[in-house]
């Protein structure tokens, strides 16, 4: 690029003072609802001094317990699952040249982003109350089975960039070396993949802890997550109880987020 | 992790291999998300069960209802009005929201792709974080600022500016500020995505060649970035017509999106059918437009 430009020309009149403008409307509602959760006193409208009072409230709030346990234990499964099965996948369609339905299986796999949420949300609801009625069984497993199934897409991606990314050359190698295809795979290709295999998992954590819609429709009564127990809760204002359990995990999301960049930079 | 099995067995073609290795998350895919799609279809051609679900009898019933309605006195059909209101306010606010998302998103993404190389994972990560907090508290956040006592009437009638706070919450305005704000990250990274790839010396050839600034903006850069225009603007569309979460909290009940129209069929409607048509036609409308997309960003690479 020319160093004796008289002006830049990266700049467009106004531009940067939008985009300013949109950083502080973007963090200004999140920030007041942090601040708003140190807030003491019952009142919503008024300031009453910095407390933790309302994150003791909620802590010791048994429906919360319940719903931060069955969110916790929904989200390690379906991270779990879809992270495995989509490192499966992506070793399937990366790397390997073009083959037959190679498309067919893109778009299955990246359906969970296309569809509108309302919609498989209604689709499983009717799907999984007949299991129910022909099963008797009404667990946590459709909860599971149902967010094992979006976080694909998620898990998926960050698996794919990374495998695409690396060159074959070292399993080459392996093979070269008499490696069994198994050996190849779990000592050559694993450990360059982990990086991707991590980053898909924390997206996937993140995507089920956070879901909503498709929740409110599969879960039976007395399985709220965090999130459905509080829609379950609006009123015409927020509960300071609310602000802190949003609070909780909106620093949760930033930690998980932070590892994430970490792990997906180290090896640049 | 990752099971051995399915890997040992790597038979000769790379075709049967990548669908073995897809084969459990296609599975999953089939059984949780994609197969159900097709009953909602089904459910659409049914009867209406007696208090909700649907009785297996083919029926055009459900489409029907979409569009009109019967007396019940007098058997003549007429037009559905309110649900032609629902339709009008989720296609006007999904293309307003789109716009605005926009207007935002266009400066924001360019301001971004102009950082020094240090500074502009920075500024990317801020425009995650929100893309990656709960929708939900997005949403939760929005509504405290609007609402009668919220801090923007608050910080309004503080300055004299008005004396009454205004009613913003529970209104169109309010769902429209909420998808705004929850969709705008969607916007801006495919734009930001598009702008990284701008070679800027295109801007100074056209200056060179006494193009205005507006010259420049409309002659070189947005014929470039098209493809990351189109993208964002798909996915804040689509994401926008199927709102629930959205107008549900800040629309009160009142403003209802086709996805909030879509969950009353479920619940107290207790019309499956009528709300199997709705998602249907939703997912038909969503197709339509990736469709769309595809043949637009495909022209665009085919043309260099």
């Amino acid at each position: 690029m020319g160093k004796t430009r008289a002006f830049d020309v990266t700049t467009l009149p106004g531009f940067t003072f939008i985009a300013i403008l949109a950083f502080v409307l973007l963090y200004a509602p999140i920030i007041t609802l942090v601040i708003y959760s140190f807030n003491g006193g019952n009142s919503v409208n008024q300031w009453g001094g910095f407390s933790l009072e309302w994150y003791a409230v909620a802590a010791q709030n048994e429906a919360v317990q319940d719903a931060t346990a069955r969110s916790l234990i929904i989200a390690v499964w379906a991270s779990v699952i879809s992270t495995a099965v989509a490192t499966m996948a992506a070793l399937g369609t990366t790397r390997r040249g073009k083959f037959t339905g190679q498309t067919v299986i893109y778009v299955i796999i990246n359906q969970p982003l296309m569809v509108p949420e309302i919609v498989t949300a209604v689709a499983l609801l009717i799907f999984f109350s007949s299991v129910k009625v022909a099963t008797g069984y009404s667990g946590l497993g459709y909860l599971i089975l149902a967010h094992s199934a979006f976080c694909i897409p998620f898990a998926y991606l960050p698996i794919k960039a990374r495998l695409e990314g690396m060159d074959t050359t070292m399993e080459t190698a392996a093979a070269d070396l008499y490696a069994t295809p198994w050996q190849t795979f779990r000592y050559v290709t694993l450990p360059l993949l982990l990086p991707g295999v991590i980053a898909g998992a924390m997206l996937a954590f993140i995507i089920s802890l956070d879901n909503v819609i498709i929740t409110e429709f599969v879960k039976s009564a007395g399985q709220d997550t965090l999130p459905t127990y509080m829609l379950g809760q609006l009123r015409r204002a927020l509960t300071p109880e609310v602000n802190a359990i949003s609070t909780a995990l909106l620093a949760l999301t930033i930690l998980i987020l932070t590892v994430f960049v970490f792990v997906t930079k180290k090896r640049d | 992790m990752s099971t051995p099995e399915t890997k040992r067995k790597a038979p000769r073609s790379k075709g049967v291999n990548g669908w073995l290795l897809s084969a459990p998350a296609l599975i999953l895919l089939l059984v949780a998300a994609s197969g159900p799609l097709l009953i909602v279809a089904f459910y659409s051609v049914l009867e209406k069960g007696d208090y909700s679900g649907v009785r297996w009898v083919l029926s055009g019933e459900g489409w029907f209802r979409v569009l009109f309605e019967k007396d019940i006195f007098d058997q003549t059909i007429s037009l559905a009005d309110a649900n032609l209101s629902i339709f009008w306010r989720s296609i006007k606010l999904s293309v307003a929201t789109t716009i605005i998302t926009f207007g935002f998103g266009l400066p924001t993404a360019w301001f971004i792709a102009t950082r020094p190389a240090k500074s502009r994972a920075f500024w990317l990560f801020l425009i995650t974080i929100p893309f990656w907090t709960n929708l939900l508290i997005r949403t939760f956040a929005i509504m405290e600022v609007i609402r009668n006592q919220g801090i923007l009437n608050t910080f309004l009638i503080h300055f004299g500016l008005i004396s009454e706070p205004i009613q913003i919450l529970y209104t169109d305005t309010a769902v429209l500020i909420g998808m705004t704000y929850v969709y705008l990250p969607l916007m801006v990274l495919p734009l930001y995505a598009a702008i990284d790839r701008f070679d800027f010396r295109l801007i100074e050839a056209g200056y060179d060649l006494y193009a205005s600034r507006w010259q420049v903006l409309r002659g070189v850069i947005l014929p470039i970035i098209k493809p990351g225009i189109v993208a964002g603007s798909i996915l804040v569309f689509i994401p926008s017509l199927g709102a629930y979460v959205t107008p549900r909290v800040l629309g009160g009940g009142k403003n209802m999106m086709i996805g909030n129209f879509i969950e009353l069929q479920f619940g107290q409607g207790q019309n499956w059918p009528l709300g199997a048509a709705l998602s249907t036609l939703l997912l038909l409308v969503v197709l339509v437009s990736l469709i769309v997309y595809t043949r637009a960003s495909s022209k665009d690479n085919s043309n260099g």
